[in-house]
C-alpha cells in the first residue's frame, strides 16, 4: 500500500505514552506488564488495568501478531491511496492494536484473517515512527 | 413482578426529518421539545428536569427558557437518550424533579450550528488509531465485522439481508428516507464504502430531532396520550477505541445493559413483542440479537435472513426502517425510542399488532457504550 507519510495524522505523545513512541524510534514494540498480576496490556498507562496495581514494567514485545479483523476503505484519504485496509492485529502477547498492513495487496483475497504478521516500523516525520505490520515472509 | 414508577407521556420528533438546512442544531432540539410538549398537553413551565446530549443541558434549558431542578448531560454517543430515560426514572422516583424533558437535535447532514467529532491528537485514540487512516464510523465501527463473520459462520449475504428486511419496514413508513424495496443482490452490488460494507449497509446521514417527556407513573393517566411505562433499563460502557474491544465479536456493553434491563423489568425474551436495535451499520442488529440473548451464537444472521424480524415475522425489529432506511442524524438512539413509544401506543406507521412490551436497545460511540430501555403499555406485569 502507498502512504504519504507527510499526510499521516501525527500522534502527540503524552508522559504516559512516551516510552511507546521512543521505543518505536529504537525499533522496539514496547508493551507494559503488571509487576503484581503479570497482565500484559496496551495502550500505555502507568497502572495495571486488570488489577489497578501501580508498579508496572515496560517490556519489549516480540513484534509477532496475527490479523484479527479489518475493513478496506474505498473513500479518499489524504494520506492513503484508496482502497486501503485498516486492521486490528492481535500481538503474540495477547493485546490488540490498530495498524495498516504493508507489503500485501489491499484486497479480501490477499488479506486472510489470522495470517501471521510481524511489526514493520516506518518513520513518518518530526521524529515519529509508527508501528505497521506486514505478512511474515514479506520483505522490509 | 415489576411495577413501573415512571412513564413517557409525551414523545415527538422534529416537524421535518431529512435535510433541514434552514434550522440550526439547537433549534432542532427546541422544535422536537415543543412538539413533545404539545403531544403531552404540557407547556415549557411544566418542565423541571432536562437531559440532552450533543448540546449541553445548560444550553438547551436556557434556549427553551427552563429553570431546571435537575439536568443530565450524559453524553456517551447515540444511546445517550436511553441512559437519560433511565436516569430520569431514578430522578423522578427519588423526588429530584417531577417532569423531565429529554431532547435530541442534530444537524447531521446540513451542519448548521454543529460541533465536530475528531479525536484530540494526544488522546489514546488520537495516538493509537488516528494515524492508520480511519475515517470515522464507516471505517471504525465496521472494523470488527470480518472477525464476527468468521467466528460465527455468518455470511456476507446474511449481513446484507439486514438492510433488505429493514427496507421492508421502511416501505410502510411515509416518513422514512428510503422506501423502495431492495434485495441481497442489490445491497451487495451497491457502491463499496469500507469492505465488506456497501452504501446500503451504512446508515443515512440526515438532520432531525426528537424529544420525550417523563413523569411519575401515578400521574401518567392525566395526559392526552396513552402512557408508555418504563418497566426496566440498563446501561454500560466498554471502550472509546474500537481496537481495544475485549472481543471483536461481542459487545460487552450490549450484554451488560441488556441483561440489566431484562432483570429490572422482570421480563423474559418471549415477553418481547417489538424490538429496536440501533443500526448505524448492518452488523449491529446481528450483535444485538446475540448479545441481548434473542439468538444463540451465530444464529442472528439466519434469523434475519429468514424473515423472522421482517413484517409478519415473529420478532418485529427496527420497524421504522432503522438508521439504514428511516433516518440517522448521528445520534440515532432518540429515533429508536420514538418508534418504541409509537409501537406501544399503537400509533406507528408500520403498526405491529398488540405490542405490550417493546425493548429499545442503543449503542453509543462505536461499541463504546450501550443503553437498553424496556417499555410497556401496562404499569405492572
Amino acid at each position: 500500500m502507498k502512504i504519504d507519510f507527510e499526510q499521516v495524522t501525527v500522534p502527540v505523545p503524552t508522559p504516559e505514552t512516551e516510552h511507546f513512541w521512543s521505543g518505536c524510534v529504537a525499533g522496539e514494540l514496547r508493551l507494559q506488564q503488571c509487576d503484581d498480576c503479570s497482565d500484559v496490556y496496551f495502550p500505555p498507562r502507568p497502572f495495571c488495568p486488570a488489577c489497578g496495581h501501580r508498579a508496572v514494567s515496560i517490556i519489549r514485545g516480540s513484534g509477532k501478531a496475527r490479523l484479527l479483523s479489518y475493513v478496506i476503505n474505498h473513500r479518499p484519504h489524504p494520506a492513503f491511496d484508496s482502497p486501503y485496509a485498516i486492521a486490528v492485529v492481535e500481538l503474540e502477547e495477547g493485546v490488540t492494536m490498530m495498524a495498516n498492513i504493508l507489503n500485501v495487496s489491499q484486497t479480501p483475497e490477499a488479506l486472510i484473517l489470522d495470517m501471521p504478521l510481524k511489526v514493520a516500523f516506518r518513520s513518518i516525520r518530526r521524529g515519529i515512527v509508527l508501528p505497521y505490520f506486514e505478512p511474515v515472509g514479506a520483505g522490509s | 413482578m415489576s411495577a413501573a414508577k415512571v412513564a413517557i407521556v409525551g414523545a415527538a420528533e422534529t416537524t421535518e426529518l431529512g435535510r433541514i438546512p434552514q434550522t440550526s442544531q439547537i433549534q432542532l432540539h427546541a422544535d422536537a421539545a415543543l412538539n413533545a410538549l404539545a403531544d403531552a398537553g404540557l407547556t415549557i413551565k411544566d418542565i423541571d428536569g432536562v437531559a440532552t446530549a450533543g448540546e449541553s443541558p445548560t444550553a438547551v434549558a436556557h434556549y427553551l427558557g427552563i429553570a431546571p431542578n435537575w439536568v443530565d448531560g450524559t453524553a456517551v454517543g447515540g444511546c445517550s437518550f436511553m441512559l437519560h430515560v433511565r436516569h430520569a426514572v431514578a430522578a423522578i422516583e427519588s423526588g429530584l424533579c417531577k417532569c423531565v424533558l429529554i431532547t435530541h437535535g442534530e444537524s447531521g447532514r446540513s451542519n448548521v450550528g454543529r460541533a465536530g467529532w475528531a479525536s484530540a491528537p494526544g488522546s489514546l485514540a488520537g495516538q493509537f488509531e488516528s494515524p492508520f487512516g480511519g475515517m470515522g464510523p464507516t471505517t471504525m465501527f465496521t472494523l470488527p465485522v470480518l472477525r464476527f463473520l468468521k467466528d460465527t459462520g455468518t455470511t456476507l449475504e446474511q449481513l446484507a439481508s439486514v438492510a433488505v428486511m429493514q427496507r421492508q419496514w421502511a416501505a410502510l413508513n411515509p416518513r422514512a428516507t428510503l422506501k423502495e424495496l431492495t434485495s441481497v443482490e442489490a445491497v451487495l452490488a451497491d457502491r463499496m464504502i469500507a469492505y465488506p460494507f456497501t452504501k446500503s449497509q451504512c446508515c443515512l446521514v440526515t438532520d432531525g430531532g426528537g424529544a420525550l417527556i417523563l413523569v411519575a407513573a401515578e400521574r401518567a393517566g392525566d395526559f392526552p396520550q396513552a402512557p408508555v411505562y418504563i418497566l426496566g433499563s440498563g446501561e454500560s460502557t466498554e471502550t472509546p477505541m474500537i481496537s481495544q474491544m475485549q472481543d471483536l465479536t461481542r459487545s460487552r456493553a450490549f450484554q451488560m445493559a441488556g441483561a440489566r434491563a431484562f432483570e429490572t423489568a422482570g421480563i423474559q425474551h418471549s415477553d418481547v413483542d417489538h424490538l429496536m436495535i440501533y443500526d448505524a451499520f448492518a452488523h449491529l442488529p446481528l450483535y444485538g440479537l446475540e448479545d441481548l440473548g434473542f439468538c444463540g451464537r451465530g444464529e442472528a444472521g439466519a434469523f434475519i435472513a429468514s424473515g423472522q424480524t421482517a413484517p409478519g415475522g415473529i420478532l418485529p425489529l427496527n420497524t421504522n426502517g432503522g438508521g439504514l432506511s428511516y433516518m440517522h442524524s448521528g445520534m440515532y438512539g432518540m429515533y429508536a425510542l420514538q418508534e418504541s413509544v409509537r409501537q406501544v401506543r399503537g400509533t406507528a406507521a408500520a403498526k405491529v399488532a398488540g405490542v405490550e412490551i417493546s425493548v429499545c436497545h442503543g449503542v453509543g460511540g462505536m461499541f463504546g457504550a450501550s443503553g437498553t430501555v424496556v417499555m410497556s403499555a401496562s404499569k405492572a406485569r
